[in-house]
């Protein structure tokens, strides 16, 4: 017992220290403001913005706050926006939220990731918050019971397709399309919430639509050689790979078909966005890559194109479909917040139930898609567009 | 007068100080609560810090005291938390007391995991050092990938378990309580931070009377000398498995105390990068050394939450304030300069 106990209980008042001062502070990385004098909701949301998954917690961020600027120039309605990063993590997500609720949060863009969505939908509840998340697309994020579906949390909403959606989509849109190939193989990450939900909806609606599935191999977390399932894929015959994983193993994936001269066709989904954007990644590699999500950069729709130049300009990359959902989130609130009349004074209670009311009675047009309506467990209800990627860069398929 | 001296002897004092600095802790974060100075951040921290304290006493008997590196620490937490888990899903509508519920989740959390503890110190006790260490990350790997293909739900015809896919067809208000890759979901939260505290108690209060027990001073003879102790009749595997499963349970009542803070923990919660993290906590504040412990996990618990205000910088600012940690604990000239210290102000007060 080297330590001794001068230096214990000198930490031991430095604890207590820190305990204390952290009574009083609350640090908050807010922008916005009230433009027009009125007050402002305060908006708050976490995401990841270190570690893994940090580039969707930073495209969230991002987004939000150019949706927040648009709002606050419109002058209908003032936002102040507080992220926080919560490392795609429920336990750190769940600090994350009690500092939001510190700082006075009355409306939030809820997680970004589903596996800490999960954690915050009991407390969005408990504390009487209408959330509506961009990206967390998992059904626990919205259901209480995972089994059946039902039992809906009613406060917390999604901006994106829910799992068993994404599956669904992509199954009808390969059967569409015979162009793409006809015999699939799936590789997924079988220790994945997203990916193993996509995967079960995707086979099931392959066999209603008489897809071929010749080969479906699961990985876990933290493989580096893929070389075994690209292998056995190409060894199936199979010329459509869907990948409904995140960018990080497909992009090791693409890497090793290229190796081993494997061109089949690989079909992603939302998780795949983000792979032009990964650092050190050969964009080459991803030529010719289908994508189902609802946001594509090159559209020529006035919307996005403002919202790709403005997103240009501040943050020097081209948007993802992250982003894009995060912008509509914030969107939505905000006209929500509108048409329902409240005010940022009014009681917590009643705001959430302005919005509840809102939401489920409204249509938002936004980047991510037109006539966009919410049911009242908060899934969304709008169209899947599919991309490919041609020259480095997102392309329409259609 | 004899109490006193027995709470402060040479071999006790530092027993005496790991408990009053505990208990102290938990009369002044629970006055502040009360006060109504406490931020939410903070509060929502409490029992975090609580299972990363039990955690980390625990791997600190087997790591520290016993010598066993173990890199699977949050291997027993997990299976501690969905033991745990299930428990609470299945005696819900049994029993209506949240805290004899909570309690009875902490009792199988730990007992599963002392078992599952059990089991694996047959093979691997039979290692040493960095092969012990590489089984034991294998173990924390395979319990991920099992209960990361565990389906377990509940209906009114019992329990039901499936593995790989789920085949489970519950009967009408049948619950999922386990389910794969998505973890426990839907869970009622029932921990509190007394619940904690006095779990810290307990396992502070076991570790310590077996440090200073019979079997406590085999263990120390086995780690330091194993053929010595064996010369003189110490049975040095059975020695080395009781620290090992009475790790273990540490961090099943650890883990079970954690699962019931949330609703929703997935098994990838539990992966290597946590054990890591709990050997940090256990090397920071030294092997061997509960009052350490206790306080370098509080430390660094906090530490990165406390940091928010730097948001983007945050995570490196901690990474830089751990190696600044690390060098200046382990300095020898700190080490020596306290020390002397220590003398000094010894000889004032003879």
């Amino acid at each position: 017992m080297k330590f001794n106990s001068v230096m214990k209980s000198g930490l031991a008042a430095l604890m207590s220290l820190s305990l204390v001062a952290c009574g009083g502070s609350s640090a908050s990385t807010s922008t916005g403001g009230s433009a027009t004098g009125t007050a402002a909701f305060k908006l708050g949301g976490t995401g990841p913005t270190t570690g893994d998954a940090a580039i969707y917690g930073q495209a969230v961020e991002n987004g939000a706050k150019l949706a927040v600027e648009a709002v606050n120039a419109a002058g209908k309605v003032a936002l102040e926006f507080n992220f926080q990063d919560d490392q795609a993590d429920g336990e750190k997500a769940s600090t994350a939220y009690n500092t939001l609720i510190d700082w006075g949060m009355q409306v939030s863009i809820g997680a970004t990731t589903s596996g800490a969505g999960q954690a915050l939908s009991p407390l969005f509840v408990q504390d009487d918050i209408f959330a509506i998340t961009p990206s967390g697309s998992s059904t626990a994020v919205i259901y209480q019971n995972t089994e059946t579906n039902t039992d809906p949390y009613g406060n917390v909403f999604q901006m994106c397709f829910t799992d068993p959606n994404q599956g669904v989509a992509s199954a009808d849109y390969i059967s569409a399309n015979k162009d793409l190939g006809t015999k699939v193989a799936i590789i997924y990450r079988n220790d994945d919430n997203y990916s193993s939900g996509v995967t079960d909806k995707f086979k099931e609606e392959a066999e209603k639509a008489n897809l071929d599935v010749v080969y479906t191999g699961g990985f876990a977390n933290g493989t580096t050689d893929f070389s075994v399932y690209v292998t056995a894929a190409k060894d199936a015959g199979a010329d459509v790979v869907f990948l409904p994983i995140y960018y990080q193993p497909a992009s090791q994936i693409l890497a090793e078909a290229n190796k081993q001269g494997y061109t089949p066709t690989f079909f992603g989904c939302d998780g795949m966005d983000g792979i032009l954007t990964m650092e050190g990644f050969d964009t080459t590699l991803a030529e010719g890559l289908y994508m189902l999500t609802p946001f594509a950069a090159d559209a020529t729709d006035d919307a996005t194109v403002d919202f790709v130049t403005k997103y240009k300009d501040a943050y020097g990359e081209t948007p993802n479909q992250f982003a894009a959902d995060a912008y509509d989130a914030v969107m939505a609130i905000a006209q929500a917040l509108e048409k329902a009349g409240v005010s940022a004074t009014d009681a917590q209670a009643d705001i959430t139930a302005a919005l509840k009311t809102q939401f489920t009675s409204m249509t938002f047009d936004g980047l991510t898609g037109t006539n966009v309506t919410w049911n009242e467990n908060g899934e969304v209800s709008k169209a899947p567009k599919a991309i490919v990627i041609q020259g480095g860069a997102y392309v329409s398929a259609e | 007068m004899k109490l006193l001296k027995s709470l402060f002897n040479q071999h006790t004092r530092s027993r005496t100080v790991t408990f009053a600095l505990v208990i102290a802790a938990y009369f002044a974060v629970t006055a502040l609560k009360a006060s109504g100075n406490m931020t939410r951040m903070v509060s929502s921290l409490l029992v975090p810090v609580c299972c990363y304290i039990v955690a980390a006493i625990g791997l600190n008997l087997n790591v520290g005291f016993s010598g066993e590196l173990n890199l699977g620490q949050a291997g027993f937490m997990s299976v501690g938390g969905f033991t745990a888990a299930i428990v609470n899903g299945l005696t819900l509508s049994v029993i209506p007391n949240d805290i004899i519920r909570l309690i009875l989740c902490i009792i199988a959390g730990a007992i599963m995991a002392g078992f599952v503890g059990w089991l694996i110190s047959i093979p691997v006790l039979k290692l040493e050092g960095d092969y012990l260490a590489i089984v034991t990350l294998a173990f924390g790997q395979i319990i991920m990938s099992l209960i990361n293909n565990l389906y377990v739900g509940v209906d009114s015809a019992g329990i039901h378990f499936a593995f790989m896919t789920n085949t489970l067809s519950l009967q009408e208000g049948g619950k999922m309580i386990v389910s794969g890759p998505m973890g426990v979901t839907g869970n009622t939260m029932i921990s509190s931070f007394t619940a904690g505290f006095v779990l810290i108690l307990i396992s502070l209060f076991i570790v310590f009377n077996l440090m200073y027990s019979k079997e406590g001073r085999a263990i120390q003879a086995c780690r330091d000398n194993k053929i010595a102790a064996e010369t003189v009749g110490i049975k040095v595997s059975s020695t080395k498995t009781l620290a090992f499963v009475l790790s273990s349970a540490l961090g099943g009542a650890a883990g079970a105390l954690y699962m019931m803070n949330y609703s929703s923990v997935a098994a990838t919660k539990f992966d290597f990068n946590t054990s890591i993290l709990i050997l940090v906590y256990v090397v920071l504040g030294g092997l061997g050394n509960m009052t350490g412990t206790v306080i370098a996990t509080t430390v660094l618990v906090m530490l990165p939450e406390m940091l928010r205000f730097l948001s983007s910088y945050r995570m490196l600012v901690y990474a830089i304030v751990l190696i600044v940690m690390m060098i200046i604990t382990n300095n020898e000239k700190v080490l020596s300069a306290t020390e002397s210290f220590r003398r000094k102000m010894k000889k004032k007060g003879a």
